[in-house]
C-alpha cells in the first residue's frame, strides 16, 4: 500500500485559459499533517479538489493509498473525510439527524454519539443546522468528515471567518484525529494556523509550489530567525537600503511603506550597529521593534507579496 | 528509523477508530430518503402549494362555475318613448334573467364596450327595434336571440313547435367534474418539476450534492430517493384532490382509484425526469426557476387544465396532444371520468413513458454533479 496522498506534476486548466495548477508534486505521509499555504486564488482548492477525486485534472497523476481514482473510486471514498470549502448543510435537519445520514453513507461508519462527543456537538444534537453558530457549523462539517471513520482526513479552509475560540477547537479536533493514527490535509491563508497545526507545509503561489517543509525548516531558509523593523525621517532609496545590508548580522533588507525590515540572526550584534549608522547619517529614528520570523516572511521573501494581498 | 516508518504505514491502513458497525446496502439510500421527506414535513410553505393550494383552486373555481345562476342578460335600453314598455316586456320573464336599464344611447354604447351590457336594445319611432351585439361574444349572441323571443312572442309571435326542455348538470358532466383530473394532472406537473428541478439545483448551488459526491453514496440510489419521495408525495397529493372532488363536488369517480393512481405515478415519473433534466446543468436557482417556467409555460396554455384544448385550430392538436400533460390530463379525465381501462390509452401512456424516458436518459448523461 502507497503513501496516503501521493501526486505527480498535476497541472489544471480551466477553460483551456486559466491555469489554476502547474506542476505539482505532493507525497504525504501516513500520520502527517500536512498544510498548502497560500494566498486566495493560488490553486489550493483546485489542488485539494483533484485530490479528493471531485475534479479530474488537465494532466498529472494521484494516488491515494497507491490507488487511483478511476480505479475504485468507492473504496477510495471509504477511505478519506472531506470537508469542502463552503457547503451549506439543510437547515431544517437536526444536528443529529445530519451526521446519522452521513453515517449511513459509509460502510463502516463510527457511532453519532461518539462523534458529536469528539466535536463537542452533543448538547446541540437535536438543534436545527439554522440554529448553529458559525463555529458550530464548521465542527458540524468535520463532523460529516469523520462520522465515515475515514483514514484521510481533508479540510479545505476549516477555519476561515471564525473566532480564535472556534478555530483553537477545531485544531484540537485535527490533533485528535492526527493521534489516533489519521492522516490530514489542509488548506489555508493562516500562517499561524499552518505554523502551529502542520507537520509539513508546501508554500503554493500560482499554482506551483514554491517551498515545501517542516515550519521551523521553512522559517530556518531565510537566514535569520529575527526581523528588526524601523522607520527613520529621511530619504530612504535604493542606495539606502544597501547600506543597511552590510550591518552585522543582516541576510536580507527589505523595504515596505516607510518601514525597513532587517532580516537578522543576531539582533544583539545588529541594533548597536545600527543605532551608530543612524546617528553617523544624522538621520532620526522613529520606530524600532524586533520580532520573531514567521511563515509569512517566508512568504514575502519568496513573492514580494503578502498573503493576505492574494 | 525503519520502526517508526513501520508503524506510521500499518497506522494508516487501519481506520483512526475500529468499525463500531456497518450498514446494509441499501442504508444510504433508505437514510436519503428519509431525510428528504423529514425536510418536506418541516417546510409548511411545501405542503401548502402541494397540498392545498390545489385544493383551494378547485374549490374556488368549482363554487364559481357551480353556483353560477341561470345567465343574466344584461340589457341597455336606449332611452326614447318605448323605452318603458320595452323594459316591461323584458321584466316580465323573471325565467330569462333580463337586466334592463334604461340610458340614452351614448351611455348604452359606452356600457356595451366595457362588457356591462351583452346587447343594447332601441326601439325606433316607427315601431322596428334594432339590436347592437357582439357576435364574437357568447353571451352577448345569447342576450340578443332571448331579447328578439321575448319581444316577438310580447308582439303576437306564436311557437309552432312543441318543445320539453331538460336540465343538464348531473354530477360527472360539470365543470367541476372536468376540472379537478385537470388539476391533479397540473399538480403532478408542478410539483415533478419544481420538487425536483428546483430542489436539486438549490442542493447544487449549496454545494451540498457535491458534498454528498465525495462520499461513497451511490448516485442512483440520490436518484432513486428523490423518486421515490416524489412517488410518496403523489399518492397524498393525487388522493387529496380525488378525496376532495368526491366529498365536496359529488365528483363521480368511474374508474378504479387503483388506475388513477398508477396514473399518477407514470405522471409523476414522466415530469421527474423532465425536472431532472431542467436541472441538470444549472447552476443557480433564478436560472433554474426561469427554465422551469419556459418549459411549464406552453402546458399551462394548451394542455387543457382549465378548459378544453379543443378550441385551437385542428392543424395544432397532434402537437398539443403530444406535450406530457396533455397526455396525462386527457388519461386522468377518461378514467375518472368515462372508467375507460389504462390499456385502452396506450397512446396516452406512450407519450408519458417517452417524455419520461428520453428525458431521463438525457438528464443521466448531462447531469452535473459539483
Amino acid at each position: 500500500m502507497g503513501s496516503p496522498i501521493e501526486c505527480t506534476n498535476l497541472r489544471k486548466t480551466y477553460d483551456g485559459k486559466v491555469e489554476a495548477v502547474r506542476g505539482l508534486s505532493l507525497r504525504i505521509d501516513a500520520g502527517e499533517c500536512f498544510g498548502l499555504l497560500g494566498p486566495n486564488g493560488a490553486g489550493k482548492t483546485t489542488t485539494i479538489e483533484i485530490l479528493e477525486g471531485l475534479l479530474s485534472p488537465t494532466s498529472g497523476d494521484v494516488r491515494i493509498f497507491g490507488q487511483t481514482w478511476k480505479e475504485d473510486p468507492r473504496q477510495l471514498r471509504e477511505w478519506i473525510g472531506i470537508s469542502l470549502q463552503e457547503t451549506r448543510l439543510s437547515e431544517k435537519l437536526t444536528v443529529r439527524e445530519t451526521i446519522e445520514l452521513f453515517a449511513n453513507l459509509y460502510r463502516e461508519p463510527r457511532p453519532s454519539d461518539d462523534v458529536l462527543e469528539e466535536l463537542q456537538l452533543t448538547e446541540k444534537s437535536d438543534s436545527w443546522v439554522g440554529k448553529l453558530s458559525g463555529g458550530q457549523r464548521q465542527r458540524l462539517a468535520v463532523a460529516t468528515a469523520l462520522v465515515g471513520n475515514p483514514r484521510i482526513l481533508f479540510l479545505d479552509e476549516p477555519t476561515t471567518g471564525l473566532d480564535p475560540q472556534s478555530r483553537r477547537q477545531l485544531w484540537d479536533i485535527v490533533r485528535g484525529f492526527q493521534e489516533r493514527g489519521g492522516t490530514v490535509l489542509l488548506t489555508t491563508h493562516y500562517m499561524d494556523e499552518a505554523e502551529r497545526l502542520c507537520d509539513r507545509l508546501a508554500i503554493v503561489d500560482h499554482g506551483v509550489i514554491i517551498a515545501e517543509g517542516t515550519p521551523p525548516d521553512l522559517i530556518n531558509r531565510l537566514g535569520g530567525h529575527h526581523l528588526v523593523e524601523f522607520e527613520v525621517n529621511g530619504v530612504s532609496d535604493g542606495h539606502a537600503l544597501e547600506s543597511w545590508r552590510s550591518l552585522p548580522s543582516v541576510e536580507s533588507v527589505r523595504h515596505e511603506d516607510g518601514t525597513i525590515c532587517l532580516n537578522v540572526r543576531e539582533p544583539h550584534l545588529t541594533i548597536p550597529a545600527l543605532l551608530d549608522a543612524v546617528n553617523r547619517q544624522g538621520q532620526q529614528l522613529e520606530h524600532l521593534s524586533t520580532r520573531q520570523a514567521s511563515l509569512e516572511d517566508v512568504f514575502v521573501n519568496l513573492t514580494g507579496r503578502h498573503l493576505r494581498d492574494g | 528509523m525503519a520502526m517508526t516508518e513501520t508503524t506510521l504505514k500499518k497506522s494508516g491502513q487501519t481506520p483512526p477508530s475500529a468499525p463500531a458497525r456497518t450498514t446494509g446496502r441499501w442504508s444510504g439510500y433508505r437514510y436519503l430518503l428519509w431525510v428528504r421527506l423529514l425536510e418536506l414535513t418541516r417546510e409548511p410553505e411545501i405542503a401548502f402549494w402541494v397540498f392545498i393550494f390545489p385544493l383551494l383552486i378547485s374549490l374556488g373555481l368549482g363554487i364559481a362555475f357551480r353556483n353560477k345562476p341561470v345567465a343574466s342578460n344584461n340589457v341597455a335600453v336606449v332611452a326614447g318613448d318605448e323605452a318603458a314598455k320595452t323594459v316591461a316586456v323584458l321584466g316580465a320573464q323573471p325565467r330569462l334573467g333580463f337586466h334592463a336599464l334604461t340610458l340614452d344611447r351614448e351611455a348604452a354604447m359606452k356600457g356595451f364596450r366595457l362588457g356591462k351590457f351583452d346587447v343594447v336594445v332601441e326601439a325606433k319611432a316607427d315601431g322596428t327595434y334594432t339590436y347592437d351585439y357582439d357576435p364574437a361574444r357568447p353571451e352577448s349572441v345569447l342576450s340578443r336571440s332571448e331579447v328578439d323571443a321575448t319581444l316577438q312572442a310580447a308582439a303576437g309571435r306564436k311557437d309552432v313547435l312543441v318543445t320539453t326542455n331538460h336540465a343538464s348538470s348531473e354530477p360527472g358532466s360539470r365543470y367541476i367534474d372536468f376540472l379537478i383530473p385537470g388539476l391533479i394532472g397540473m399538480g403532478l406537473m408542478n410539483s415533478g418539476m419544481w420538487g425536483i428541478g428546483f430542489s436539486l439545483v438549490d442542493m447544487r448551488q449549496r454545494k451540498l450534492m457535491k458534498r454528498f459526491v465525495a462520499t461513497p453514496m451511490r448516485r442512483s440510489d440520490f436518484l432513486l430517493a428523490v423518486m421515490s419521495s416524489r412517488l410518496i408525495m403523489m399518492v397524498i397529493e393525487v388522493g387529496l384532490l380525488l378525496l376532495f372532488g368526491v366529498l365536496v363536488f359529488k365528483m363521480p369517480v368511474a374508474g378504479s382509484v387503483f388506475a388513477v393512481l398508477l396514473l399518477g405515478a407514470i405522471g409523476a415519473v414522466a415530469f421527474g425526469g423532465v425536472g431532472l433534466l431542467t436541472a441538470s446543468r444549472a447552476q443557480k436557482i433564478e436560472s433554474v426557476s426561469g427554465l422551469i417556467n419556459l418549459v411549464m409555460m406552453p402546458m399551462w396554455i394548451f394542455s387543457g387544465v382549465f378548459f378544453s384544448y379543443e378550441h385551437f385550430p385542428a392543424v395544432t392538436l397532434p402537437f398539443i396532444r403530444a406535450l406530457p400533460l396533455t397526455a396525462l390530463n386527457d388519461a386522468l379525465r377518461a378514467t375518472i371520468l368515462e372508467g375507460a381501462s389504462l390499456a385502452s390509452q396506450s397512446g396516452r401512456l406512450l407519450v408519458l413513458v417517452l417524455w419520461g424516458g428520453i428525458s431521463f436518459a438525457l438528464a443521466l448523461r448531462w447531469f452535473r454533479w459539483t
